[in-house]
C-alpha cells in the first residue's frame, strides 16, 4: 500500500498519535488529577456530606445518587481541557492544523483524530473513576460497568460542540474560561448532579433539560442504582446525547475544512 | 522545457471585491529553482498556499505536477514539502518526536520514519537537539527542522514562504547552502523573498510580483540587464544640496534618481560617469560605484514609497 494511500485511510489514527504524544508533555498532570479527583470527590461527598443526607435520593443512597453524576463529570472535564485550548492552539498559537493540512491530512480527518485522542484521555480517566466508585461502594448494580460509556459519551456530546466554537474564534479573548465559568459550572449546578432537578423552581429545570451532564448523568443513574424512569425518558437521553455529538462533529468537520482553506 | 512541474494561467484568488492575486501566470520545470519576489502584500503567500493546495482559486487554471489541486488536493500534497512563513512546529513535541509526527501525516511507516528523522537531524545540523523542546531552539534551528519537517516525505517540490526573514546573517548562509544542496540534489523548489540576495544566490529564474500581478519574468542577471544597468554610482553631496546637484548631471550616466540621502546614477561604466562628475567641478562627500543589483531592479519595478 502506498504512503498516500495509506495517509488516505488512517490519517484521522495519526492525528490521534499526534495528540496522545502531546499529552505525554502533561502525562503527570493527567495523572494526579485522573487518581486524584475521584479519591477527593468520592471521600469527600461518601465520607463527608452522605453522612449528612441520609435519607434516600431518587431511591439511592446519596453516594451512589451522586457517584454517576460525578463519574459523568469528570468526563465532561477532560472535554472541557481538550476540546478547548488544543483548538485554539491548532488555529493560532502554532498553527499546527495548517500544518497537518499541509500535509496530506483533511478538516475532518484531523476532527476526527482530535475526537479519537480526547476518546483516549476519557475513557481511561473515567474507568479509574468508575474503580474508585466500586472501591467506596457507590455501584449496587452489575450493569452499572456501562455507566462508564454514559460518562464518556456525556463528555463528547458536550465537546464536540465545543470543539466546533472553538474553531470559530480567530482571536483568543478568554472565551474557553467564559465557557468554564459561565457554561460549565451553571450546568453542574442545574443538571441535577448533587440533588434531582425536580426539586429547582420549574423556570430552572430547563437548563437541565438542555444540559448534555443532565442527560448522561441520569443515564448513569439508571445503569448504576436502577433509577426509575419512563423508558421513552430513558431513550431521550440516549438520543439527545446521539445527537450533539453528531452535530458537534459534523459543524466541526465544516468550520476546519473552511478555515483551513480559506 | 521538459513538463512543467508547476504551472499557472490566469491564476485569481479574490476575498470578496478584494484581489489579492490578480491572474498570474508561470511555469516551474522539474528541478527549477523558481522565485516570487514581491513587497508585503503582494499575494506571494496566497500564491503559495494556492500551489500547495491548500487555498482553493477563485479563477484560472493550475496544474502541480499534472494534476488539479481543486480535484487532487492531498494527492498533490503529498508530494510535497511546505516552509511556511511562520514556524508552525509543534512546541508540544520534542525536536525529533516533531519529525516523527509530521511523518506519520504522509502515511511513512513507523520504522521508516524514524530512520528518515535521523537523517534529517543530520541534515539540519540539529542532532545533539534532538530531545530538546522546539521552544529552546534559536531561530535559525527552528527555521532549520521546519525545513527538515517539510523533507520528511521526500518531496518532489518544496515550497518555501521566506525561509530566511528574521534570521542572522550566520543562520541564512547555513540554510542557503542547506537549500543549495537541496537544488543540487533535484528537488524543485518554489520560494517567495524580499531579499535580493537570497533571490541572486537560489533562484534559477524569478517573476516580480506586486499587487497580486507579474511585473517582470527571468533569471536574475537577465532582470538586471533588462531594466537596470551594469553598474550603479552612488554619491552624496548633503541631503540640502542633492536635488540642486542633480541638476547639474544632466547626460551623466542613463538614468538619474534622486532620493533625499544620495544621488543615484545608472550607467555600464561606474568609474567613468565619477570622473564626468569630477570635471563637471562636483564634488561629492562620498561616492561609491557598484555593481547593479536585483535590488535595483526591485525598486524600479515596484517603487520606493511604502505602502501598507
Amino acid at each position: 500500500m502506498s504512503n498516500a494511500i495509506r495517509a488516505r485511510r488512517w490519517g484521522s489514527f495519526y492525528v490521534a498519535e499526534h495528540r496522545l504524544l502531546a499529552m505525554r508533555s502533561y502525562l503527570r498532570t493527567l495523572l494526579v488529577t485522573g487518581f486524584g479527583n475521584p479519591l477527593i470527590y468520592l471521600f469527600g461527598l461518601g465520607v463527608g456530606l452522605a453522612k449528612l443526607v441520609s435519607a434516600n435520593v431518587d431511591g439511592a443512597t446519596y453516594l451512589e445518587f451522586v457517584a454517576p453524576a460525578l463519574l459523568a463529570t469528570a468526563a465532561v472535564t477532560v472535554a472541557s481541557e481538550e476540546f478547548t485550548y488544543p483548538v485554539l492552539a491548532g488555529f493560532k498559537w502554532n498553527q499546527i492544523f495548517a500544518a497537518m493540512n499541509t500535509a496530506p491530512l483533511s478538516g475532518l480527518q484531523i476532527v476526527n483524530g482530535m475526537i479519537i485522542g480526547v476518546f483516549c484521555r476519557m475513557l481511561p480517566t473515567v474507568a479509574v473513576y468508575f474503580a474508585f466508585m466500586l472501591l467506596f461502594g457507590a455501584v449496587p448494580h452489575a450493569l452499572g460497568v456501562l455507566a462508564i460509556f454514559a460518562a464518556v459519551v456525556t463528555g463528547l456530546a458536550l465537546g464536540t460542540p465545543i470543539m466546533a466554537f472553538m474553531a470559530t474564534i480567530k482571536d483568543d479573548r478568554g472565551q474557553p474560561a467564559l465557557i468554564q465559568r459561565f457554561i460549565l459550572i451553571p450546568m453542574s449546578l442545574f443538571s441535577g448532579t448533587f440533588f434531582p432537578i425536580s426539586r429547582l423552581p420549574i423556570w430552572l429545570q430547563w437548563i437541565g433539560w438542555i444540559s448534555p451532564l443532565w442527560h448522561g448523568t441520569q443515564l448513569g443513574r439508571v445503569l448504576t442504582f436502577g433509577l426509575v424512569e419512563p423508558t421513552w425518558l430513558t431513550a431521550v437521553h440516549v438520543v439527545y446525547l446521539g445527537v450533539l455529538i453528531a452535530g458537534g462533529w459534523w459543524f466541526s468537520a465544516r468550520i476546519f475544512t473552511r478555515r483551513l482553506s480559506a | 522545457m521538459p513538463e512543467a512541474v508547476i504551472s499557472a494561467a490566469a491564476l485569481t484568488k479574490k476575498y470578496k471585491d478584494f484581489a489579492a492575486v490578480d491572474g498570474i501566470s508561470f511555469e516551474v520545470a522539474p528541478g527549477e529553482s523558481f522565485g516570487l519576489l514581491g513587497p508585503n502584500g503582494a499575494g506571494k503567500s496566497t500564491t503559495m498556499r494556492m500551489v500547495g493546495a491548500v487555498s482553493t482559486r477563485t479563477s484560472g487554471t493550475l496544474r502541480i505536477l499534472g494534476l488539479d489541486p481543486d480535484q487532487h488536493g492531498p494527492e498533490i500534497r503529498s508530494k510535497l514539502g511546505v516552509v511556511p512563513q511562520a514556524d508552525n512546529l509543534d512546541q508540544e513535541l520534542r525536536v525529533r518526536d516533531n519529525l516523527i509526527v509530521y511523518g506519520r501525516y504522509f502515511g511513512i511507516p513507523r520504522k521508516q520514519v524514524a530512520k528518515r528523522a535521523d537523517e534529517l537531524l543530520e541534515f539540519a545540523q540539529l542532532t545533539d537537539r534532538a530531545k530538546s523542546r522546539v521552544d529552546d531552539l534559536s531561530g535559525g534551528m527552528k527555521r532549520r527542522l521546519t525545513i527538515a519537517r517539510a523533507l520528511v516525505n521526500d518531496p518532489r517540490i518544496l515550497l518555501l514562504d521566506e525561509p530566511t526573514t528574521g534570521l542572522d546573517p550566520q543562520a541564512r548562509h547555513i540554510l542557503w547552502d542547506r537549500l543549495f544542496r537541496l537544488k543540487e540534489q533535484g528537488t524543485t523548489l518554489l520560494l517567495t523573498t524580499h531579499y535580493m540576495d537570497e533571490a541572486e544566490q537560489l533562484c534559477d529564474r524569478l517573476v516580480v510580483v506586486d499587487k497580486g500581478t507579474i511585473m517582470a519574468e527571468g533569471a536574475p542577471s537577465a532582470l538586471i540587464r533588462e531594466y537596470s544597468t551594469r553598474e550603479v554610482v552612488e554619491v552624496r553631496f548633503g541631503s540640502d544640496r542633492n536635488a540642486e546637484v542633480a541638476t547639474l548631471l544632466d547626460g551623466v550616466g542613463e538614468r538619474i534618481e534622486v532620493l533625499p540621502d544620495r544621488i543615484l546614477i545608472y550607467s555600464d561604466a561606474g568609474e567613468a560617469a565619477l570622473a564626468e562628475i569630477g570635471r563637471r567641478g562636483l564634488e561629492p562627500i562620498t561616492s561609491l560605484v557598484r555593481r547593479s543589483s536585483l535590488e535595483d531592479v526591485f525598486l524600479r519595478l515596484t517603487g520606493r514609497s511604502l505602502i501598507e
